[in-house]
């Protein structure tokens, strides 16, 4: 085969894992908004917040010592002792159903039935509060999380896919790196994971019922502000899984909180609704970024990653405004 | 007591229309004026030029700007960044290419271009609305950034992919450059956010701005009612563009003097404007006033207070004010979702009562 062949299959496969990244954090906001109608623009900020407090609680940082230090004058930093990967996981789900609790209870509580656009710009404003929060309570300085996931390329797919080559001696096997693999497994069974329970559990089929109408599922007595904390919990969860995985990757740090500006694209392609249209979006917009960079990136001049996937997904929408799976956009007057 | 209309009679359509009805309100907005443009050019200094008044006045244009989009005609825009980089590439390019126009021209020109610009990028804005529109402009923005950032072309192949204010006047006065006087920069900043102002304000209490609103109360019936969507929309994106272009390019020119595209225009900015206009109150001219200058106005009280009275490092201050600004956000969502131009209203009713509310 030629060089240029194995080498677009190679950006392809690429392509296809970070698509699945992108969906990873993509389901956070669908999970959000099917159930509240809340476009929760904070989703990326909680993937970083729930980096850096997993970091945090692993390696036993004091919580605000930054602040402390500034206002007391003492020298306090960590703990002191080190807290296994696991344990750490717990207690930052534990964290984050908090945070869930804390932003039901005092935000969006006061937000029902105020118009969607309002809603979005609720959750910026709290996507600053808990970026400056999780600054403050951690430092800002970039953190290497590890819990255990694999790093580098697999040698395994490398030896085993050389023979495709057929002959070219500057092929030597595809190159994938580990962690991005791993990423896919955890993305698909966490998609099961998510509709196995939103199909077969008492709860998920609440959290249906409220997506569908409110005042419906209020009517049949399903405790709504439950159901919220619930969904909160569940996309707090999503960003933890999707802060380990990136910031297992690239580093904890702020740009980690942009993943959100690339998770938009994602939804407007697969639709705000639907669970599906987040990941085959997502592939779609890894693979398009990916080979578009590949392809047409060196004539203009490189970094089109930045707004492909904006314009792909804005000229898609022309054509069909809900996206390739959303729910049909009806208006009465 | 104040606000009183007892004995303000209008013998005329003229005085039946005019901008301000109530009399107080008039003269209040006369003494602003004076005050405005024949006292503090004498007071002003660097400083509270560089830290304050350019950064409001130029904030002050953007804010009206998204406000007329965002607060009349309901379409909300996450790519005020990029529009804003656009009037500055615009007037950097026509600064170098006609150094012997006045400055006027070269900005209004600016906005002109950003107006084209905004009116393509508000094109999709036909076909879809609400969030996927949010989302939509945020291709302008990204989109918009990499263009000034990779095309050469738009930054005069300069090695540093920066681009440089050049030394430019208006009647022989220096407007732009390191030499500029402060009262010279300001005083033309103050001019195109008065012209500005006064546009919006009657743009949107005439057809033009009916049109938006009901456009933005809801699209289908207004087209029902023979609103024509198209038109009231595109305006709207024109109109709206080309204030954001205006503020751009005084950003550019008259503030910064160099400018990183990336750096200034980000997406940061877009969300700035879109706080300004939030917390100043949606569809209100004077909230984009009340916002820009409170926004402009939190961070360096913080920083006088944390930083210089407590002696807390910066890095702590900074994080506090995007806690505190992202708390605002929240709270003025929660108890006044119309801003601080409705705490104004509600102020100015009382007023009217005042010494005998029943």
């Amino acid at each position: 085969m030629p060089d240029s062949l194995l080498f677009g299959t190679e950006v392809v496969l690429n392509g296809l894992m970070a698509g699945v990244l992108y969906a990873l954090v993509a389901l956070g906001f669908v999970l959000i908004y099917k159930a509240s109608g809340i476009f929760n623009y904070a989703q990326g900020v909680m993937a970083l917040f729930a980096a850096m407090t997993l970091y945090g609680i692993m390696v036993g940082q004091v919580p605000f010592a930054h602040l402390i230090n500034a206002i007391f004058g003492t020298h306090i930093h960590h703990f002191g002792w080190e807290v296994p990967a696991i344990i750490a996981i717990v207690l930052t789900i534990a964290v984050m159903v908090l945070f869930a609790w804390l932003v039901q209870q005092y935000i969006f509580r006061h937000l029902v039935g105020q118009e969607p656009i309002i809603l979005f710009m609720a959750t910026i404003g709290l996507a600053y509060f808990l970026e400056g929060v999780a600054d403050l309570m951690w430092g800002s300085e970039i953190k290497a999380l590890d819990v255990g996931l694999p790093q580098g390329g697999s040698f395994w797919i490398e030896e085993n896919t050389q023979w495709m080559g057929m002959g070219n001696e500057n092929f030597y096997g595809f190159f994938l790196d580990q962690l991005d693999l791993i990423a896919t497994v955890i993305a698909a069974v966490l998609v099961i994971a998510l509709v196995a329970f939103s199909q077969y559990t008492k709860q998920g089929r609440a959290m249906r019922a409220v997506a569908d109408d409110h005042q419906a599922a209020l009517s049949v007595g399903i405790n709504l502000n439950f159901i919220w904390v619930l969904v909160w919990s569940v996309a707090g969860f999503v960003a933890l899984v999707a802060g380990i995985v990136w910031g297992s990757k690239s580093g904890v740090q702020f740009s980690l909180s942009l993943i959100a500006l690339k998770a938009l694209p994602v939804l407007m392609l697969g639709g705000f609704t639907s669970i599906p249209g987040a990941i085959v979006g997502g592939l779609i917009i890894g693979v398009g970024e990916k080979l578009f960079e590949f392809a047409i990136g060196p004539l203009v001049g490189g970094a089109t990653e930045n707004w492909f996937a904006y314009v792909l997904a804005l000229l898609f929408l022309v054509f069909r405004p809900q996206g390739l799976f959303g729910d049909k956009i009806i208006e009465r007057v | 007591m104040f606000y009183r209309e007892a004995g303000d009679f209008k013998i005329s359509y003229t005085q039946d229309n005019q901008t301000f009805p109530i009399r107080f309100d008039r003269y209040r907005y006369y003494a602003v004026m004076i005050f405005a443009f024949a006292v503090v050019p004498f007071l002003i200094n660097d400083y509270w030029a560089n830290a304050i008044m350019l950064p409001f006045l130029i904030y002050a244009i953007a804010a009206i700007g998204l406000n007329i989009l965002t607060g009349y005609c309901g379409q909300v825009s996450l790519g005020t960044g990029g529009f804003m980089a656009v009037g500055a590439y615009a007037c950097y390019k026509l600064m170098t290419a006609f150094p012997d126009v006045s400055m006027f021209i070269h900005v209004l020109l600016a906005g002109g271009i950003t107006a084209l610009v905004g009116v393509l990028f508000g094109l999709p804005s036909l076909r879809i609305k609400g969030f996927y529109l949010a989302v939509a402009t945020l291709a302008a923005q990204f989109f918009l950034v990499w263009l000034f950032n990779r095309v050469p072309w738009f930054y005069n192949y300069s090695a540093s992919g920066q681009i440089n204010a050049p030394e430019r006047d208006v009647f022989g006065i220096i407007i732009t450059g390191p030499n500029a006087p402060a009262w010279a920069t300001y005083l033309f900043c103050l001019i195109f956010l008065t012209l500005c102002a006064l546009i919006a304000r009657n743009l949107t209490r005439g057809t033009v701005g009916r049109k938006w609103m009901a456009i933005r109360d809801m699209d289908i019936a207004a087209e029902i009612i023979g609103v024509n969507p198209l038109k009231a929309k595109m305006t709207a994106f024109a109109v709206s563009s080309f204030f954001v272009g205006i503020s751009g390019a005084l950003f550019f020119a008259v503030y910064l003097g160099a400018v990183e595209v990336g750096e200034v225009f980000g997406i940061q900015k877009s969300f700035l404007v879109l706080f300004m206009v939030i917390i100043g109150g949606l569809g209100s001219i004077f909230g984009s006033f009340a916002g820009a200058a409170f926004l402009v106005l939190l961070p360096v009280v913080l920083k006088v207070v944390g930083a210089d009275m407590l002696g807390w490092p910066t890095d702590i201050v900074a994080h506090l004010q995007l806690v505190i600004v992202g708390a605002l956000i929240i709270v003025f969502l929660i108890m006044e979702p119309h801003g601080l131009a409705q705490l104004w209203r509600v102020a100015k009713e009382k007023l009217r009562l005042w010494p005998f509310p029943h």
